[in-house]
């Protein structure tokens, strides 16, 4: 427990270092990025004994109110998220001095930055630590405010501070829900510790209503649709490092605290909420990849998969509290066990992919991919980590994300103990949701390296640009390294999973690992088995068989290099390639009514005279708005200026007018005292 | 270790035997559209001869481009040794149930599309564009075929689901009809067959796999022919190891896996023979067609779902 509180305390050291530090000092940059680093390794090896102790360790501390301690507490499920939060930690502080260093001469004080930055840390550290509902509150409003800070750091530009607002707005709004799901919880038992309401008996009525604001306020965190406006604003306005922490683990601290609510705190699952959060999570996922394929904004992109992967892993949830309501706990420790390794293995990939994504930007000051091509050639280290990073959040075998979404599927597949005929026959549509939206993620990362790194460079920046510095490369290649064994070697992960299931649902994949590690076999070995291991020996092996051929082939028949083919025509040009839109034309083109296309070409017939051939000028624009604002938010403005607009008639400006509502009242209340 | 030596035998025989399908498809085609054939080994003296050439490597390209033919083949082959062929229960099956199977197929077109836009030139563009297009309608097809079957069989494992099969004996399923046309249906658009690609012609607009391997020449070019070839093939035997699997050996014995190894060429040939009757009959479709063809499939594999769960249960 020490070591658990150790990670927020040395958090806090590097957000006091970081706002101490004098604007340009290496020292100082190097000093915040190492207590970072240490709070995560402080968080992995917390996380790692609580998993392994499979118990929970107590812990109060004498803060906040005086007739209210701080209750803290690390369970199995707790500590998963510490070593989560601290496996993103580590690679952060290898990445962050070399990106901040851009900040020292800006504009904005990197104080600001790393001051936040460790605020936010300890937060999030925090928030999974809690054990009642008001250090959970305090913890949760610490990291939304400081990562509010975080993305309004590059305040100079306007669509930075409108981000920023609708960051804190909707930020605000989601943790209005979650206090009032506590009040619930806290109303019926009568204290605020987690224990107390665990022990407290819900009524089904009371327990939906708790389940719906947990479910809208962590919702509203994690970026399901339609609450997730905030997401694509937000992620490409903040620092790479950040948007890769904001990202990589906030939105898995919000999935903790909805694991936390709706399968701790909550007595009994109801396979409603199993219903709604899986229709919810299909719906995120699918539309969050149609929208990622049209975004030509790499770190936009990048948010846009966030919503897509919160909603596979809220599939995951769904399935878990379907079975969980049934009565099949081992089936539902199928659905949380794959929600939460892919809870992880996001982590991962998403990270390095904003990683990526940060790097370019230092190197080049280009966001838009459209500007972007051949920077294989210029920055190798940082495409090759950004093609693990593409393959294994495209779930291809044999990376990480390969390996939760296969244990989805095999959850999707159990459907036949579930008694309800409809739900049977509703559940395979959502797995072909589900593999719509894995074979889109594909197509769209297939665009996205494609556009970015191979081919020609679209731009000058581009052409001349530089492989980062060595620690900025070190962060991507542990990543890399990262998604690459996780993916290989899923069973120890699994097993260290277990005690979570074990704890939270009374079951456990009891066959999982059975027959060794070499095999995965989530239900039994007849159902389904997948060794990773033996998929990597075999595409070694193939590797060393070609290596040899090669070799001898490459005497006799050596590779040649010539210009490509070009039909005849002459020298081809950048601009000749397939664009990052119209690789996703066919796509658009097929799934039209998703987005509010705005497509207009304007033929500028201002011509010179006597020149009447060349002077005109063809311009085509095309904007892909979100529905969600036109299904959603902007009915709700619009409801909520109307509003206002009827409260205003009481004021009329007229003193007697004032004075009539003052005795009115006086009356009214005088009637309701007597 | 006799099963791991069976298994990697079988793999060979797979590897080896994927030209000779290609080679069989298209002497019937030719027979069929009254055009002189080739021989049915042509495959080979095709592959051979590139092999024999020199390798001419587009001067824009990375190490992706150069690699991309190894790892495509290499995941075909992957594949190959994980799909029951003449004999089940082989230690390789268990490697990798269906779905890590459509997992091996992505791979190798991610990787494929990658290399097709390493040169730069528009023809990679546009053929790794339509090729994932399609490839993204087509799986959620494939997955519900191979949801309703697994939901059948209560597994995922090829060798277990042809047990399956065999043990409960010729049954009528309607849901076996829907999925089975879809999963033929799906497996046309993989292999980039007419109507939705066909493999013959090198015109800008209809172009889909060839524009993406465009610049392949020599060796490289070779690995990417043999593994499509190999693809082929997989659909083939996933069709017959699903739907008709008789003959099939389920021990090990030399009558057997002979009479596995004659029931497989047969119906293979047969269902070569098939494919080369429809590609005659129909026209290639435009690429904007091609959604509402995979749609269909989709539809029929929901079908086939709603049948089983209709149907079949209780």
């Amino acid at each position: 427990m020490t070591l658990a509180l150790l990670a927020p305390l040395l958090a806090m050291a590097s957000a006091l270092a970081g706002a101490l530090a004098p604007r340009d000092a290496p020292a100082g940059r190097l000093l915040v990025f190492a207590l970072l680093g240490l709070s995560g390794l402080a968080s992995i090896a917390a996380g790692v004994l609580a998993l392994a102790g499979d118990g929970s360790l107590y812990a109060r501390l004498p803060l906040g109110l005086p007739w209210l301690e701080w209750h803290l507490r690390l369970d199995g499920l707790s500590g998963f998220f510490l070593a989560l939060i601290g496996a993103v930690l580590v690679p952060v502080s290898l990445f962050g001095p070399g990106y901040t260093r851009a900040f020292a001469h800006g504009p904005s004080h990197p104080a600001v930055l790393h001051l936040f930055t460790g605020l936010f840390v300890a937060g999030m550290q925090l928030v999974v630590l809690a054990d009642d509902a008001f250090v959970f509150m305090v913890a949760w409003e610490i990291m939304s405010l400081a990562s509010y800070f975080l993305v309004a750091f590059e305040h100079q530009h306007a669509a930075n501070r409108r981000a920023a607002f609708l960051y804190l707005l909707m930020a605000q709004v989601g943790a209005l829900a979650i206090l009032l799901g506590f009040g619930v919880l806290s109303g019926l038992s009568g204290a605020f510790s987690f224990d107390a309401m665990r022990a407290s008996y819900q009524g089904t009525g009371w327990a939906n209503v708790a389940f719906a604001l947990a479910l809208a306020g962590f919702g509203m965190k994690a970026g399901l649709m339609p609450m997730h406006a905030w997401l694509p604003e937000a992620h490409p306005a903040a620092p790479s490092h950040i948007s890769a922490l904001m990202s990589g683990v906030m939105l898995k601290i919000a999935v903790y605290g909805f694991v936390r609510f709706a399968f701790d705190l909550l007595s009994q699952p109801h396979w409603g909420w199993g219903v709604a959060t899986l229709i919810i999570g299909s719906v995120s996922a699918l539309l969050g990849v149609l929208y990622a394929l049209m975004q030509h904004d790499l770190k936009r992109l990048l948010a846009y998969h966030s919503v897509e992967n919160i909603g596979i892993i809220f599939i995951g949830l769904g399935l878990s509290l379907l079975f969980g309501a049934s009565g099949a706990p081992s089936l539902a420790a199928l659905g949380l066990v794959a929600a939460l390794y892919h809870t992880l293995n996001h982590a991962l990939f998403k990270t390095l992919l904003f990683f990526g994504a940060g790097a370019i930007l230092h190197s080049t000051h280009e966001r838009d991919m459209e500007h972007m091509g051949g920077l294989i050639h210029r920055m190798p280290t940082t495409a090759l980590c950004f093609l693990i990073g593409c393959i294994s959040i495209s779930a291809l075998p044999p990376f990480n994300g390969f390996v939760s979404e296969w244990l989805t599927f095999q959850a999707f597949l159990q459907v036949s103990f579930l008694e309800s005929g409809a739900l049977r026959a509703m559940l395979p549509f959502a797995a072909a949701m589900l593999a719509l939206t894995g074979a889109l993620a594909a197509a769209c990362f297939v665009k996205v390296f494609g556009v970015v790194f191979l081919g020609l460079p679209r731009s000058r920046h581009v052409r001349h640009a530089r492989e980062v510095d060595a620690g900025m490369r070190a962060g991507q290649i542990l990543l890399a390294a990262s998604c690459l064994v996780f993916g290989v070697l899923p069973t120890f992960v699994i097993d260290a999973i277990a005690p979570v299931t074990r704890a939270l649902l009374g079951g456990e994949l009891a066959n999982a690992t059975a027959s060794g590690w070499l095999w995965l076999t989530p239900v039994s070995p007849q159902v389904a088995s997948y060794s990773a291991p033996l998929v990597l020996a075999g595409i070694a092996l193939a590797g060393l068989a070609i290596s040899i051929t090669r070799h001898h082939q490459r005497r006799i028949h050596p590779v040649r290099r010539s210009p490509p083919w070009d039909c005849g025509f002459g020298a081809l040009g950048a601009r000749m390639q397939y664009t990052a839109t119209a690789f996703a034309m066919p796509i658009r083109r097929i799934f039209q009514p998703v987005w509010h296309v705005r497509e207009a070409t304007v033929r500028n017939a201002a011509q010179a005279a006597g020149d009447n051939e060349r002077a005109v000028t063809v311009r085509h624009t095309l904007h892909i708005d979100d529905r969600a604002w036109d299904l959603f938010y902007e009915p709700f403005a619009r409801g909520i200026q109307w509003t206002a607009r009827q409260a205003a008639r009481l004021q009329t400006g007229r003193i007697r007018t004032y004075l009539a509502h003052s005795f009115i009242t006086l009356l009214v209340l005088l009637w309701v005292v007597t | 270790m006799i099963e791991w030596a069976l298994a990697i035998a079988q793999t060979l025989l797979f590897v080896t035997a994927a030209p000779l399908l290609a080679g069989w498809i298209k002497c019937c085609r030719c027979h069929l559209q009254n055009r002189a054939a080739p021989m049915v080994w042509q495959p080979y003296r095709d592959l051979a001869r590139l092999f024999g050439k020199n390798v001419v490597v587009a001067d824009t390209t990375s190490w992706l481009f150069r690699l991309a033919p190894y790892v495509v083949f290499g995941a075909a082959v992957l594949a190959a040794s994980v799909v029951p062929l003449i004999a089940t229960h082989l230690p390789t099956n268990a490697i990798a149930d269906v779905i890590v199977l459509v997992g091996f197929f992505a791979l190798a077109r991610f990787v494929q599309a990658l290399a097709a836009l390493d040169a730069g030139t528009a023809f990679g563009g546009m053929g790794a564009s339509r090729e994932m297009t399609v490839a993204s309608l087509a799986e959620p097809a494939m997955l519900l075929v191979v949801f309703t079957f697994s939901v059948t069989a209560n597994t995922t494992n090829l060798s277990t689901a042809i047990d399956h099969i065999l043990a409960s004996g010729l049954v009528l399923r309607p849901s076996f009809i829907f999925i089975a046309v879809a999963l033929l249906m799906v497996a046309v658009a993989e292999t980039g067959r007419v109507p939705v690609d066909n493999p013959a012609t090198h015109l800008e607009l209809t172009m889909l796999h060839e524009a993406m391997i465009l610049e392949y020449g020599g060796r490289h070019l070779a690995l990417v022919e043999w593994a499509g070839q190999i693809k082929l093939m997989l659909y083939g035997v996933l069709f017959i190891d699903l739907f008709v699997p008789w003959g099939i050996a389920s021990q090990l014995s030399w009558a057997a896996a002979g009479t596995g190894l004659v029931a497989v060429a047969a119906k293979l040939a047969l269902l070569g023979l098939v494919l080369a009757v429809s590609e005659t009959l129909v026209a290639k479709m435009r690429l904007f067609r091609v959604p509402g063809y995979l749609g269909f499939a989709f539809l029929l594999g929901l079908l086939g779902m709603l049948s089983h769960v209709i149907l079949e249960v209780g």
